[in-house]
């Protein structure tokens, strides 16, 4: 049997009075697409934030990469290959697509405490950063600000920044929200090529992405998890589609 | 493929291209200076000179964390004064050897700032302005409490420091040059530090601190490095002011000193190293003149910034270049 890469074990959080993850335990396996999904509200967020370390546990574990992460900080995790992408777009606006993307390589390719020497003239920074902009098809605004992109692509810039740092497991937050019929397509097709490469987590409300591309489903309601299974086991479940997909299936 | 890997506006091209003339061009007026000073009175105008460099000197570690890290330190004139008393108190025992004063000035100051920093940068915006401004009234009470070293009064100097037993500095130009030097050395060293692999990390961090964390960085061990290197290098310029004023006192440390390093920094343009020293020039020169018609002179200087901060967005630097420009295209 293989061991999962990330495995959470009653993961839970409470803002206040209100309980947003409860006893949350998922895994995923490698190379494994694990979506989650669920209404407004049920917690997705929070356990992305929880397991790439931006908020902390009120309870529970999370395993990595055969590690027990629950108490390292993120940029600690970040550097054992969990990787995240924002819901909403999180790329730095000043700098331009290739220095975003070469900064990615810059974290995963060693020291940082390098206080000479042109970075924006290292050539291996920006040609490992102008492939990974070249197979997500964003070589040709390498220049450009990342500021200055539209929408579609700064989430593709995403895609990019995260691919870089060569994960080991990949959290994409909703990363199709606010996307027109073209760009959402475009974004499916970039993600339908990751997919297999690494495993990822994916939150999504876009069904018929979710339902194209997952290997196995969670659904979370009210920061519990529902059920989980394969897409059909999903889909066919009484319970996920009384309290969820009736609506978003028709 | 070549023409991408050009970087931009924040990390300046090659030698000598358009963003350089202004640098360049101020350089050459502070190298020059000396040769045409001799026609006016001399020792005013290189003492005056020389004030600006060093306050320059100050204003350039300033913009490296204002304006490339957003990391707006309202305590800078602390480190300024920590320095100017290094050389103070060493010449009280007398020691006067620069070998000697000038480390322990860089030093003490960059300690001043590793301890300091450790607290503040756990700290964000506003608190992070008012835990500096906390930080540089506690150094300002502490100087003004020095009993031995002259309480609120602080200190003279006897003589300034020699070099290696070689009284170089007691005379103005060579003063004056020594000063060009250290200015010279500072902008320099900022220029290659924002843009290396470190620059990029800590303007990383000004830009998104949550995106920079998510992809591996602790950008505390960052933050906490350049503002020891900025503390350091104010250091410098208090180590070059006490030695230009031949005194030391707790006002270098005020509160208020630090509110003018600010409005240099902002005068001149953030983020480009070169806008703080314009900024500099242009407040001192101001301050000079305008006191020269009336002791008020905050009167008029107050309405002038609001006027450059409404109408010169990016400062003093902004509008030159927006000026530059439009002479191109005729």
């Amino acid at each position: 049997m293989v061991d999962p890469v990330l495995r959470t074990e009653n993961l839970r959080k409470r803002f206040g009075g209100l309980t947003v993850t409860d006893e949350v335990s998922i895994d995923v396996m490698p190379g494994e697409l694990h979506a989650i999904i669920g209404p407004n509200g049920a917690g997705k967020t929070t356990l992305i934030n929880q397991i790439s370390g931006l908020l902390s546990s009120d309870g529970g574990r999370i395993w990595f990469a055969g590690r027990d992460i629950t108490h390292l900080p993120a940029h600690l995790r970040a550097a054992l290959g969990l990787a995240r992408s924002f819901q909403v777009s999180s790329v730095l606006s000043g700098f331009s697509v290739l220095e975003n993307v070469a900064l990615a390589v810059q974290a995963r390719s060693g020291s940082s405490f390098r206080f000479t020497g042109r970075v924006a003239a290292e050539t291996d920074l920006n040609e490992a950063a102008l492939a990974v902009l070249a197979e997500v098809g964003l070589a040709h605004l390498a220049a450009r600000p990342a500021g200055l992109l539209s929408h579609g692509e700064r989430r593709v810039l995403e895609f990019a920044i995260a691919l870089a740092i060569e994960p080991k497991l990949l959290l994409l937050d909703e990363p199709m929200a606010g996307s027109g019929h073209q760009e959402g397509a475009r974004l499916q097709e970039v993600l339908r090529a990751l997919k297999g490469r690494f495993p990822i987590v994916l939150i999504e409300h876009d069904m018929t992405a979710v339902f194209a591309l997952a290997d196995r489903i969670s659904v979370l309601m009210y920061g519990r998890v529902l059920a989980s299974g394969s897409p059909e086991q999903i889909r066919a479940d009484a319970r996920v589609v009384a309290a969820y997909l009736g609506d978003e299936l028709e | 493929m070549q023409s991408l890997l050009v970087p931009r506006t924040q990390e300046p091209a090659g030698w000598l291209s358009a963003h350089e003339i202004f640098p360049v061009a101020v350089f050459l007026a502070f190298a020059l200076l000396p040769a045409f000073a001799g026609l006016l009175s001399e020792g005013y105008l290189l003492s005056l000179f020389a004030r600006v460099m060093i306050f320059a000197i100050a204003a350039v570690s300033l913009d490296l964390l204002v304006g490339y890290g957003s990391l707006i330190s309202f305590g800078h004139a602390a480190f300024v004064g920590v320095g100017a008393y290094a050389v103070g108190i060493l010449s009280v025992h007398g020691m006067r050897e620069m070998l000697v004063a000038l480390p322990v000035a860089v030093l003490a100051a960059g300690l001043f700032a590793l301890l300091t920093g450790f607290v503040c940068l756990r700290t964000r915006g506003v608190y992070f302005i008012m835990i500096t401004l906390a930080f540089g009234q506690m150094a300002f009470f502490t100087a003004s409490s020095l009993a031995p070293y002259g309480d609120d009064d602080g200190l003279t100097i006897a003589a300034r420091n020699t070099i290696a037993g070689w009284a170089l500095l007691r005379d103005e130009r060579s003063f004056y040059y020594f000063v060009l030097a250290c200015l010279l050395g500072t902008y320099l060293f900022c220029r290659v530090l924002v843009g290396s692999r470190f620059g990029r990390v800590f303007r990383g961090a000004k830009e998104n601190p949550v995106r920079m964390r998510t992809l591996g960085f602790d950008i505390y061990r960052f933050q906490l490095t350049g503002y020891v290197i900025s503390g350091s290098l104010a250091g410098l310029a208090g180590f070059l002011l006490a030695n230009a004023t031949e005194c030391v006192s707790p006002a270098y440390m005020a509160w208020q000193r630090s509110g003018e390093l600010i409005i240099m920094v902002v005068l001149g343009g953030l983020g480009s190293l070169h806008g703080a020293i314009l900024g500099t020039a242009a407040y001192l020169f101001l301050e000079e003149w305008l006191s020269g018609f009336t002791e008020n002179w905050k009167v008029i200087f107050g309405p002038l910034l609001v006027l450059v901060v409404l109408f010169a967005r990016g400062g003093l630097l902004n509008a030159l270049n927006g000026l530059a420009v439009r002479l191109a295209r005729g």
